[in-house]
């Protein structure tokens, strides 16, 4: 590689992020084509994907060498400490380089080689079909149909080809209703709820200016409540701050007039924009990443960050459209601007709320390649794949993950995945490893022939499910069919396992998910070993052998239980499944913690005692 | 009996609304000596509906047309409200309760009425007193000796009658440290750590005064702690109040250990809220709790200005100081602040569960509270007189045995697999000490409970909590013995607000319950499982 000048660098020591007496490890460093590798003396492996660094920083020069911070995408930060100021500039160089591609052909994705042959790839690929899912929603029926407008990505670049729109909208209509829409986002079906017979759907904002309107636009939203037999009105919800949907009507843009729009109800929801997000989250790391925090200092940060402000409001946008739907019966449309950041968290999450498919691993795939990939969510500009305009960055994806660890707290036994697959999807969007997520859109992906040069994640989350599942998920309970979360402030959380999740020091030491995991299945395991037991003795019994032969075979296989059971209860715990030497936990070590800087004043020496002090005491006594 | 006089009103038709999850209930609504019963008609579920009185903390009352609405919000945190027919009724039944409820006498508390089925009086009382912990530390070491110089209560009215002190120090030496020390409480063992030979102790603040005074014998009994747990040991005296504080008690007699008297120990200061302070913190929490409406800004700075969570992490950092001073410096320990009844234990007592396996197990945790708070000397009759609802000026209440279970929360959400009991005990522990059927709570210290014959006449609330039917609401289904340390972290990020206890009765509880119904029944199938391969 031409970027790469050194390779390897020794005696590089790695800071402990969160210790204030400067604890540290001493390892080498190694870089390659794709990774950053650090190893220490107890030959502990970090490994660093050149597509997760969001930045690197050269410190100045210390006395005991140069300091080189690294800030990935998935919120890991480490500070190494370089001994010569050459090395560490040419890592550093590097890394600017390495960290920021200018092609996607460059990007991890392409060169990715998990040894599996051609057609295993394309089945890969064709694990999540969204036709199949438009089947399983009751689409086509009589009120909606696939519309072909879009096949060639003639009427949007940034739609898919294959698009849901009510029967009784003719072409024309959708073509002129798409001119009236920005990017050409015309309304089209996200969800179709088959109980209530009633729509989730997505477009753009209407370029309506002051005073403009279209009749095909209004035919088409006719044509979506018409298709809603049981209630003749819809909601219109405008996912952004009233004022800011205002603003855009001086650009000729704007939101639609409930006086020209027959039976609709308008409704804004007020969801920030990029840019807000962009710096509430990184005022929230600047907070959290601070030494010796304390208490107050954290809620103040956390407050003035706004970042759970932020989730509750993508959260109440959801349960807004779920209700339109449960309680009124009512079809929603839903847009933002383009309609491809607030209105696909909306979406995604009502449908969510809705239905319960989407809360199990396989579902939750669909989903995001649904109303995130499908839809045309721009992961490559979100997620700053290549080197590109740093405005364009913004973690609404990661809002939309947290949306959801949110619902699986409040109902633990909902989902059928846990938080480590969360985590796992949210270190892929940025690792650049799988072809899912590049590109930021279908006509786009399709011009990278992804399929054909990339590798799709699914199968890999789905080759590892073990780790993924959720052991308490109850799929039988009817309660569970429509969540309807608390959003009552208190319900929000800091999501500590994501935005610290490579700070080992700060999580619980011992993890109560996988002891169940594994007790879950260790009864699986045992019932199964009762029922060949049975099936032998049996057998046995048919062949009229004695009983001594049952006692063995009972002998046999009953030893393991007990030391399996006892396996699980100590030595190494790893508090996420998921394979990082940094995440695994050793018991439990106080230097690991704060308090233990207080203690410094232990290993002090003992002062001199003062002489004068003790004689004035003695003449008082 | 004087109850007949408070109670003003019989019975009375009411409406009792117990918050957005439960159904209302109806029916004919009755105060007793210690009760406010609701019995529903017949059609409803038969069930009676059950308050203690003392559990009440504050009551309001509010009359329109010829109805009334009392509001009752009750020390456990639970806010109910009563509809009732008749203006007169609503306001003689707010009054008979506003009466029965703040009755002061403990000798007609409910605890010497109460005769459960089942349970035997007498029961438990003798389960934990510290000659038990005793022949423990005597299997230990020989370096410390059991004493009853304090037999009669006359040295220190708020320590129990035996007392585990260092083996050369006599009785005689003991009378003269109490002497020195506010209270009397002179310096006890309070925790052995068996693994390295060092020890934990606790007293309250020394009499130096302003001409800084010595006494030879309370110097001596620090010495003879080090030279009992190994030659050259160290001490250290972590006094839970500001070194300033510290100094300015001297003024009113009190004060800290110079350095010069106490060879070998040095002293760190960590100061820890306690007081009217922490009361108020605890109210403020509560009542920020209470509001649904909030927005997200103001919960967050609500949850800041109320700095529970700062007191969370203070007290658990210095019971860390404390417990890594013994475990990995060797070190002998000495905890005091000025009276030695409330941060001081809650010191001991976090300390013990981070290093001691067997204080983490349900009979052990119970032998803890029963050792290191109630026999201790904790006064939970003033410390718990009022939760955080009630409107009269708080004299002497401080939530500091909450502050107590708050940490022992934190460290079981950090160690979910360390400790044997769980949730329910720590909420039933909070629940008890504010207002129980029990007598273990009551009074100020052995002496009070010895006048009052708590222990003949009351039936104990370890004998009630360790029925059989009790066990699974208790219990960590998850427990496996550590026997570790467990060193929790105290980062904000790691602290979290005890939702379980702080939002009860306001949010709904059901997913989480169902969920831990199946931990167990997961947890009972491996034991089925298990025991039938």
């Amino acid at each position: 590689m031409e970027h790469i000048r050194t390779t390897k660098v020794e005696q590089v020591k790695l800071l402990d992020r969160f210790s204030t007496n400067n604890k540290s490890l001493t390892g080498t460093l190694y870089l390659t084509a794709t990774h950053l590798l650090f190893i220490d003396s107890h030959q502990k492996e970090t490994w660093i994907l050149h597509h997760h660094i969001a930045s690197v920083e050269k410190l100045a020069l210390t006395t005991s060498g140069c300091p080189l911070v690294i800030q990935c995408k998935n919120f890991r930060i480490v500070h190494f400490i370089v001994p010569r100021e050459r090395d560490c500039h040419d890592i550093y160089n590097s890394l600017l380089q390495l960290s920021k591609q200018a092609k996607y052909e460059d990007l991890y994705a392409f060169s990715y080689n998990p040894k599996q042959n051609d057609s295993e790839r394309l089945q890969g690929w064709q694990l999540i079909d969204l036709a199949e899912e438009y089947k399983r929603m009751g689409v086509p029926n009589s009120n909606w149909q696939l519309s072909d407008a879009n096949r060639e990505y003639k009427i949007c670049e940034t739609y898919p080809r294959e698009l849901y729109v009510p029967r009784i909208a003719s072409k024309p209509i959708i073509v002129g209703s798409s001119k009236f829409r920005s990017k050409g986002r015309f309304p089209v079906l996200s969800y179709y709820h088959q109980d209530k017979e009633a729509a989730i759907c997505r477009c753009s904002q209407p370029l309506s200016g002051f005073s403009a309107r279209c009749l095909e636009d209004e035919h088409l939203l006719q044509a979506i409540s018409k298709a809603n037999p049981v209630n003749r009105y819809m909601y219109v919800m405008d996912t952004r701050p009233k004022l800011n949907a205002m603003a855009n009507r001086a650009a000729g843009k704007g939101y639609e007039n409930e006086d020209n729009y027959s039976n609709i109800r308008f409704q804004f929801v007020g969801i920030e924009n990029i840019h807000v997000m962009r710096s509430s989250l990184q005022k929230l790391l600047e907070v959290n990443g601070t030494k010796g925090l304390s208490v107050n200092d954290f809620y103040s940060g956390l407050e003035s960050s706004g970042w759970l402000r932020h989730i509750k409001a993508v959260m109440d946008a959801a349960i807004f459209l779920a209700k339109a739907i449960m309680v009124e019966n009512a079809s929603v449309l839903v847009h933002c601007s383009d309609g491809w950041d607030r209105t696909s968290q909306v979406c995604s999450l009502g449908s969510l709320l809705l239905d319960s498919y989407y809360r199990t691993v396989k579902g939750f795939m669909v989903l995001i390649e649904k109303d995130w990939i499908a839809f045309g969510h721009k992961f490559s500009e979100r997620c700053g794949h290549l080197d590109g305009d740093p405005k364009e960055v913004s973690p609404v994806f990661t809002q939309f993950l947290e949306c959801v660890w949110h619902l699986t707290e409040q109902f633990p036994q909902a989902f059928e995945f846990n938080e480590a697959f969360l985590l796992q999807i949210h270190e892929h969007i940025h690792s650049c490893q799988f072809g899912n997520f590049l590109g930021n859109c279908q006509k786009e992906r399709e011009e990278l022939k992804l399929k054909e040069k990339t590798y799709s994640l699914w199968p890999f989350l789905l080759d590892d499910l073990k780790k993924y599942l959720n052991p308490i998920y109850n799929s039988q309970s009817q309660r569970f069919t429509v969540l309807e979360p608390s959003t009552v402030s208190f319900n929000f959380k800091f999501w500590r396992n994501m935005y610290h999740q490579f700070d080992r020091t700060l999580h619980p030491r011992q993890s109560v998910f996988n002891i169940i995991m594994n007790m879950n299945e260790q009864n699986k395991q045992l019932e199964k070993d009762i029922k060949e037991l049975e099936s032998k003795i049996k057998q046995c019994k048919n062949k009229q052998t004695d009983d001594i032969l049952t006692k063995e075979l009972l002998h046999s296989i009953h030893p393991e239980s007990p030391t399996l059971k006892s396996s699980l209860c100590f030595k190494e715990q790893t508090l996420l499944p998921v394979n990082d030497a940094l995440r695994t936990i050793e018991g439990s070590n106080p230097t690991d913690n704060r308090y233990s800087d207080y203690a410094e004043e232990f290993s002090k020496a003992e002062p001199a005692v003062v002489s004068l002090e003790y004689g004035v005491a003695r003449m008082t006594c | 009996m004087e109850f007949s006089e408070l109670i003003r009103t019989g019975r009375a038709q009411a409406e009792l609304l117990r918050g957005p999850e439960a159904p209302p209930l109806r029916g004919t609504l009755c105060v007793t000596s210690h009760h406010l019963l609701l019995s529903p008609g017949t059609e409803a579920s038969p069930d009676l509906w059950l308050l203690l009185l003392r559990s009440v903390d504050s009551i309001e009352k509010r009359v329109a047309g010829d109805s009334g609405t009392i509001t009752l919000r009750c020390k456990d945190l639970r806010v109910l409200q009563l509809d009732i027919e008749g203006v007169e009724a609503t306001l003689d039944i707010a009054r008979s309760i506003e009466a029965l409820s703040s009755l002061e006498s403990v000798i007609t508390s409910f605890p010497f009425f109460y005769r459960p089925k089942g349970l035997r009086l007498g029961d438990a009382w003798h389960f934990h007193p510290p000659e038990r912990y005793y022949q423990r530390v005597a299997r230990e070491t020989n370096a410390w000796r059991l004493s009853e110089v304090n037999e009669d209560f006359s040295l220190c009215p708020s320590y129990p009658r035996a007392l585990i002190v260092p083996h050369s120090v006599d009785d005689q030496a003991l009378a003269r440290s109490a002497g020195f020390r506010q209270g009397g409480r002179f310096p006890v063992l309070s925790y052995h750590h068996a693994r390295n030979g060092t020890a934990l102790l606790r007293s309250s603040q020394p009499l130096t005064g302003p001409q800084k005074r010595r006494c030879a014998e309370d110097e001596e009994l620090l010495r003879a702690v080090l030279v009992g747990a190994r030659p050259g040991a160290r001490g250290f005296i972590i006094d839970t109040r500001s070194a300033q504080a510290a100094k300015q008690a001297r003024m009113t007699g009190g004060g800290t250990e110079a350095k010069a008297a106490y060879p070998g120990w040095k002293r760190l200061h960590r100061p820890l809220e306690r007081g009217r302070p922490l009361q108020e913190s605890f109210v403020r929490l509560v009542e920020a709790c209470g509001d649904l409406e909030q927005s997200m800004d103001r919960w967050l700075s609500r949850l800041e200005g109320c700095r529970w969570l700062a007191h969370v992490k203070e007290a658990l950092s210095t019971a860390c100081l404390a417990a890594q001073g013994m475990e990995r410096e060797g070190a002998c320990i000495l905890v005091h602040g000025a009276e030695g009844t409330d941060s001081t234990l809650l010191v001991t007592s976090l300390a013990q569960l981070i290093l001691d396996p067997l204080s983490r197990t349900m009979d052990g945790f119970q032998e803890l509270v029963e050792r290191e708070w109630i026999q201790a000397g904790h006064p939970f009759q003033l410390r718990c007189a009022h939760s955080a609802f009630s409107h009269a000026r708080p004299k002497h209440e401080a939530p500091t045995f909450l502050l107590f279970l708050d940490c022992v929360w934190q460290l079981g959400r950090q160690f979910p697999l360390s400790l044997e009991f769980g949730e329910g005990l720590l909420l039933a522990l909070f629940e008890h000490a504010y207002a129980s059927p029990f007598g273990s709570f009551l009074c100020n210290s052995e002496k009070e409970r010895g006048l009052c014959e708590v222990r003949t006449r009351t039936h104990s609330l370890w004998s009630g909590l360790n029925q059989p039917k009790e066990q699974r609401k208790l219990r960590n289904p998850l427990y496996a013995l550590n026997p570790l340390a467990i060193w929790p972290s105290v980062e904000p990020q790691s602290l979290r607000l005890w939702q379980g206890l702080f939002l009860r009765w306001t949010r709904p509880p059901e997913p989480s319950e169902t969920a831990w119904e199946k931990v167990w029944q997961i947890v009972t199938d491996s034991e089925k499982t298990e025991g039938s391969a």
